[in-house]
């Protein structure tokens, strides 16, 4: 596909998004909206895991990892700072960070995708076993109490340089929903510059692209901080919509989550991750409020299902088949076309 | 003296711990470079096999030792038939699917048995006095089985005709299958009996642990990380990060806490890879078992 067709594709969905968001508040009750908030966080998890998996290649099992570290970051510094605007730089920064010193030790001491997917899975389980253990009053960072498995209220986001301003829940829905389309926006931006292509690349095969000249570990650690940065500011979102941070966001269940959203929406693009968790954060939603279908069942199945089923997702085998259907189509078209000219050419001739 | 004793016993059991709940999974990637992800829930499925059993009023070492075993592995070879099968030589969806099928069997024990723990069962040794410092006879009892486990493991791989087909199938699948062996049957056995030894390990631990159909995560990234760290040869690779790991978490748990202890050995498990990526049998011990 065209690539400045593509990044126009970008911008219709990046509309679409807009127009959801002035739409939601005036359609939906207020309880769905603060619930949408969570969603969008989720949401954006999915898109920086897109990003890193789909464009980067980078099998990171533990994305969770750097959502919580956001979420945590952004909480205890809010409370330190008695504001939120320095708060989220320093969790997209904190996020980044770990991501550049895991990044590397992975891509410099060249681990293979199935390890980096286990190593960086087993980050993010280390992280939830540790923070767990932080209950007791020793465990604080300046004025915040690390609070073991209960974990910590986040103060929520305010006006910048008013901190006594607070964004109430709907003003909130707009923050996290604007944050989620200029994010989309950057990625597929970055996708289609000159380093995305040569990420690309990588992903395609490395050994080419490191034959041609390029240092992949190099690459892959840019796209592997990037993506991290903007998994912080999605567990910024995400300490905001919920009110706070527990262990539970590093736990297994969430970073299987994440996982099953890329499956489902499909590797290689970024609306289809996003709609991926907007799809199961409705499901399970509603799955929660019955007890006969176990959640871990359901989504045990689904990624069963995707990986021997669709293992390309959903929106690349919807796009595909749209595209085969129009090639098809066009195909038919002319070769009507064809015979008709034929047919006059045949009637044509006998007059002459 | 009596402290050094105490101390020794604990990091040792703390070796054994970790050795005992990654055997099963190195035997699976050792052989068949599948990365189990549903790893922990064969040993909780282990867990439950005792518990189930020895509520049943079967004897408990019967149901340790001989039918968790037996269970889980039963169970491993119906997984590798219906599932992994469709996927050799596809690793990265080997690990979805075993994730997914990790996820249905939290699911489905959930959905059996409740969310919450099931009636736990007491260790069945008692205490052994160290001067004025005691200790659990049942660590001590599964320090031994630890090692009475690798060296039935490094027994069936060298002396037995099942693990000379095994190593060969390891070292080059399709030489040995134009050799006549069945690569097919050979991943089938290894797969169930990966699945058996990590069953016995979780119904040996269910009596310390207790049962919960979520338990299998406590135990993951303790079994991955030994894994990696150790690296493609079996027993040398288990035994050599265990012992590495093990020491580390166990001394400085000793001295600090063991919030720190964890910290430390991921720390140390970071800083190997980093040094040696293929992980310690890539580098040392390449031509051990």
């Amino acid at each position: 596909m065209n690539g400045e067709r593509a990044f126009r594709g970008t911008l219709i969905v990046a509309v679409l998004g807009v127009i959801f968001t002035l739409a939601a508040p005036s359609v939906f009750e207020l309880f769905t909206i603060i619930n949408l908030t969570t969603a969008i966080a989720l949401a954006m998890l999915a898109l920086s895991l897109a990003l890193v998996w789909g464009y980067g290649g980078i099998l990171c099992f533990g994305q969770t990892a750097f959502f919580g570290i956001g979420a945590y970051a952004y909480t205890i510094a809010a409370i330190n700072f008695g504001g939120s605007t320095g708060a989220i730089l320093v969790a997209i920064l904190a996020a980044a960070a770990a991501a550049a010193i895991l990044g590397y030790v992975v891509f410099y001491g060249r681990v293979s995708d199935v390890y980096l997917a286990v190593i960086t899975l087993t980050v993010a389980l280390i992280l939830y076993s540790l923070i767990r253990r932080t209950s007791g009053p020793e465990y604080k960072i300046g004025n915040a109490l690390l609070g073991g498995f209960n974990g910590v209220t986040s103060p929520p986001i305010n006006v910048p340089w008013a901190p006594y301003t607070m964004l109430f829940p709907e003003h909130l829905f707009y923050v996290a929903m604007v944050a989620l389309i200029l994010a989309y926006i950057f990625c597929g931006w970055l996708v289609r510059t000159h380093f995305g292509r040569v990420c690309v690349s990588i992903r395609e095969n490395e050994l080419r692209a490191e034959l041609i000249g390029y240092d992949t570990r190099l690459y892959k650690l840019g796209i592997f901080t990037i993506g991290a940065a903007v998994a912080g500011l999605a567990g910024v979102l995400f300490s905001n919509g919920i009110g706070r941070v527990t262990p539970d966001v590093f736990n297994l269940y969430n970073a299987a989550l994440t996982i099953i959203w890329v499956i489902v929406g499909g590797r290689g693009t970024l609306i289809g991750p996003i709609l991926g968790a907007f799809g199961l954060f409705y499901l399970t939603s509603s799955l929660g409020s019955q007890s006969v279908l176990n959640n871990n069942l359901v989504l045990g199945v689904i990624l069963i299902v995707f990986v021997l089923g669709v293992p390309r997702g959903v929106v690349p085998t919807v796009t595909d088949w749209l595209d085969s259907r129009r090639s098809r189509k066009a195909l038919r078209a002319k070769e009507r076309r064809l015979r008709l000219r034929r047919s006059r050419a045949a009637s044509a001739e006998p007059a002459e | 003296m009596d402290l050094v004793i105490a101390l020794g016993l604990q990091i040792l059991y703390g070796i054994a711990n970790l050795a005992l709940i990654s055997l099963g999974l190195a035997i699976i990637f050792g052989m068949m470079r599948v990365i189990n992800l549903a790893h922990g829930e064969f040993l909780m499925l282990g867990g439950y096999t005792v518990v189930v059993a020895t509520n049943a009023g079967v004897n408990i070492w019967i149901a340790m030792l001989v039918l968790a075993p037996l269970v889980v592995g039963v169970i491993g070879v119906i997984v590798e038939r219906l599932l992994i099968r469709w996927l050799y030589g596809r690793m990265v969806d080997t690990l979805l699917a075993t994730w997914g099928l990790s996820l249905l069997f939290i699911g489905l024990v959930t959905t059996i048995f409740g969310a919450s723990t099931a009636t736990t069962i007491s260790p069945p040794l008692g205490v052994i006095e160290i001067g004025q410092y005691s200790s659990s006879g049942y660590e001590l009892f599964l320090i031994l089985v630890t090692v009475a486990l690798l060296l039935a493991v490094w027994a069936t791989l060298k002396l037995t005709k099942l693990g000379l087909v095994a190593r060969g199938t390891m070292q080059n699948a399709e030489m040995a299958s134009a050799l006549g062996v069945s690569t097919n049957q050979t991943y089938m056995i290894t797969f169930g009996l990966g699945a058996a030894v990590s069953g016995l390990a979780g119904g040996l631990l269910a009596p310390i642990t207790g049962v919960l159909p979520t338990i299998g995560a406590i135990y993951i990234a303790k079994a991955f990380i030994t894994v990696i760290s150790g690296g493609m040869a079996i027993l040398a690779g288990t035994t050599s990060a265990s012992i590495l790991l093990g020491g580390v978490n166990g001394i400085t748990a000793f001295l600090t806490g063991p919030t720190m202890g964890e910290v430390a050995l991921l720390l140390v498990a970071i800083i190997l890879l980093r040094l040696m990526p293929r992980g310690i049998t890539g580098t040392w011990f390449r031509k051990s078992l």
